[in-house]
């Protein structure tokens, strides 16, 4: 279990003040001068070698996503864009960053924009988290009124800004391309990529989007060092990570962990357990809604980290973990995803657009067995149309959940099906 | 069904009080120059919030015009984002989560509490025009399961009982708290802290 000292969100639970006399005494804003002065470069170096990769979902290197920023900054300027769309279902790791630790994000983010040339930094909220937006303006207006950001940011000379911009509702909106859309004033559909936002972002400027728990997270590994960070957790899976463990368990909860932390021990210590003991676990949807379930036997041998659950066909996402014990109707419980998906594709691309409907009514009728078992095939053959064939990920992760069920719970929907044949012959 | 009430018929010449035009200027404000266009998400927030939370046609069209914009766009994004109201809404909007990590723990009980104590549907106001019960997908407050928000807070860890006492109080005028309503601070372990354990006294005293 990891150690309180190796904690980086010591307010995780919001028991102190979150605002800026609580946050320093938790050591934040401090000698912030100092690493800004280390200066583009190193401040990039370090961040790479502490092996951070993006706590959104993707998994991609934090300082290889900012180095690709151009180096100088012509006539466009930067721009620093803070990915707080939190949505995917069972996560909510990002919100209690927001109203218990808000200046770590503060902070984060004038440490970062000055690693990539940016003055200011949008940061999109999702609109139903009013109050934290309200606890975050607040911190970034004391952090204002003290003269830690503004036109001489911690009294280094550097212009910064940081501003809150209110999502509405939209899921899709958390995909990074359709996010900058969404903050230009439009529909959030995502662009076709190339041009990638580093060079063509927010009003066509060079633009880099991360999530709020990558940016929080950064004073706190350059002021102890890549080697603290990297030394947590596998090579390749560095550092410590938020987790939500959701569902039926004894005590849902957010904790901060090591990465690599065994899906178990993960449950057992913070969340007192399956409901009804292990043996009455049926699965765990590991990443939030996008990524395949894993069964009880690969449960018991997944590290919560990118590359153990890719092994598993599965993938770590944002790290919210979704128990279903043996209680839960497995087939209903997808069907609730596929429905969520068709709620939320934006109806650009063809193969997403009718695919989810098409995938949510086929497994809507498979949940009450109102189907043939040759139709299993026929929604695997679905999923494979759609994934792989829209400009985002959404279609992936529509597909994704279907093929998991299929892959690991595939007599169970035969028994439901040939359940209902049986019943409608006998009937005739 | 929308209960029909004068107040809520479409008000021709909708414009902001000055409050909140102050508000719309500091919000356009945010944005580079000539990129006014940015701020039209926050701007038909706040037309919402003066309409009595709902966008009607004439505020679509002041908001374009402010904008400099053409009413199609805003119309467009006023379609797309599922937090503007097209319609009218009772004075509480009951937004009850039914994705996933909501439905494991029990969200299907909690629209029954809803409905029955309510007595209305889902997508439907009632006569008083006090509640809107709607059904909407995840609001990022998992491990507080299950959840509902009404208007701008968060009620949590609810159940049938505990949602339906929300409902009562809030229909009498009285002063509901919301967060946890089994008085959990925030996202902790319920039955006690299993790290950062010497802040375990403040969570006895909350």
């Amino acid at each position: 279990m990891l150690d309180d000292k190796d904690r980086i969100f010591t307010n995780l639970y919001g028991l102190k003040d979150p605002y800026l006399s609580g946050a320093r005494a938790r050591g934040d804003w401090d000698g912030t001068k100092k690493l800004i002065e280390l200066g583009r470069k190193k401040i990039i170096d370090q961040i790479k070698e502490s092996g951070l990769r993006g706590r959104g979902g993707a998994g991609f290197s934090t300082g290889m996503k900012w180095s690709f920023m151009p180096e100088a900054i012509a006539e466009r300027p930067h721009y620093l864009v803070i990915n707080a769309d939190e949505g995917e279902p069972g996560t909510c790791k990002d919100r209690e960053i927001m109203r218990s630790e808000p200046h770590k994000i503060i902070e984060g983010a004038l440490i970062a924009a000055s690693a990539i040339g940016a003055n200011s930094c949008y940061c999109y909220v999702r609109g139903e988290f009013y109050r934290e937006t309200e606890i975050l303006q607040k911190a970034a207006d004391e952090a204002r009124e003290k003269g830690l950001i503004g036109d001489n940011a911690c009294g280094t000379g550097y212009k910064f800004e940081f501003y809150i911009h209110r999502g509405m509702g939209a899921y899709i909106c958390g995909e990074e391309s359709a996010l900058i859309e969404s903050l230009e004033g439009k529909k959030g559909l995502p662009r076709l990529k190339p041009p990638f936002p580093a060079s063509v972002g927010v009003w066509g400027c060079p633009t880099t989007v991360n999530n709020v728990e990558s940016i929080a997270v950064v004073p706190t590994i350059l002021r102890r060092g890549p080697d603290w960070f990297s030394g947590i957790g596998r090579t390749n899976n560095a550092g410590v990570k938020l987790f939500n463990i959701s569902g039926h368990v004894n005590n849902p909860c957010t904790v901060e962990e090591s990465m690599s932390i065994p899906l178990k021990d993960l449950i057992e210590i913070h969340a007192g357990g399956v409901r009804g003991g292990w043996k009455n676990l049926m699965a765990i949807i590991p990443g939030g809604a996008s990524v395949p379930l894993l069964t009880k036997k690969l449960s018991e041998k997944a590290l919560m980290d990118f590359d153990s659950l890719r092994e598993l066909n599965s993938g770590l996402g944002t790290a919210a973990v979704m128990v279903m014990d043996k209680s839960t109707d497995i087939i209903r419980a997808i069907t609730r995803l596929s429905s969520f998906y068709k709620h939320e594709s934006c109806g650009q691309c063809t193969p997403c657009r009718e695919g989810t409907g098409w995938m949510w009514r086929m497994m809507e009728r498979i949940a009450q067995g109102d189907a043939n078992s040759d139709e299993i095939d026929r929604l695997e053959e679905v999923t494979r149309q759609v994934e792989g064939h829209t400009i985002c990920a959404l279609g992936d992760a529509a597909a994704w959940p279907i093929q998991g069920l299929i892959r690991h719970f595939r007599p169970e929907m035969e028994k439901r099906i040939k359940k209902r044949t049986s019943f409608q012959n006998y009937a005739a | 069904m929308i209960a029909k009430n004068k107040k809520h018929q479409d008000d021709a010449n909708f414009e902001f009080v000055p409050e909140f035009l102050n508000l719309a200027y500091s919000h356009i404000q945010k944005y580079p120059k000539s990129r006014q266009q940015s701020a039209v998400m926050p701007l038909l927030d706040l037309a919402q919030r003066q309409n009595d939370g709902w966008l009607s046609q004439s505020a679509i069209e002041y908001v374009a015009k402010l904008l400099e914009m053409a009413p199609v766009r805003v119309l467009e994004v006023a379609t797309f984002y599922t937090m503007y109201n097209l319609k009218p809404v009772g004075k509480f909007h009951i937004q009850v989560c039914t994705n996933l990590p909501c439905w494991l723990r029990g969200a299907t009980d909690v629209v029954k509490a809803c409905k029955k104590t309510l007595e209305i549907n889902v997508n439907e106001t009632t006569n008083d025009n006090l509640f809107t019960l709607s059904e909407v997908e995840c609001l990022g407050a998992c491990v507080n399961a299950p959840m509902m928000q009404i208007n701008d807070d968060f009620y949590e860890d609810l159940t049938e009982q505990s949602a339906n006492d929300v409902l009562c109080k809030l229909r009498q005028g009285q002063k509901v708290n919301s967060g946890s309503q089994i008085g959990r601070h925030t996202c902790e372990p319920s039955n006690g802290l299993t790290s950062l354990k010497h802040q375990a006294k403040k969570v006895s005293q909350g």
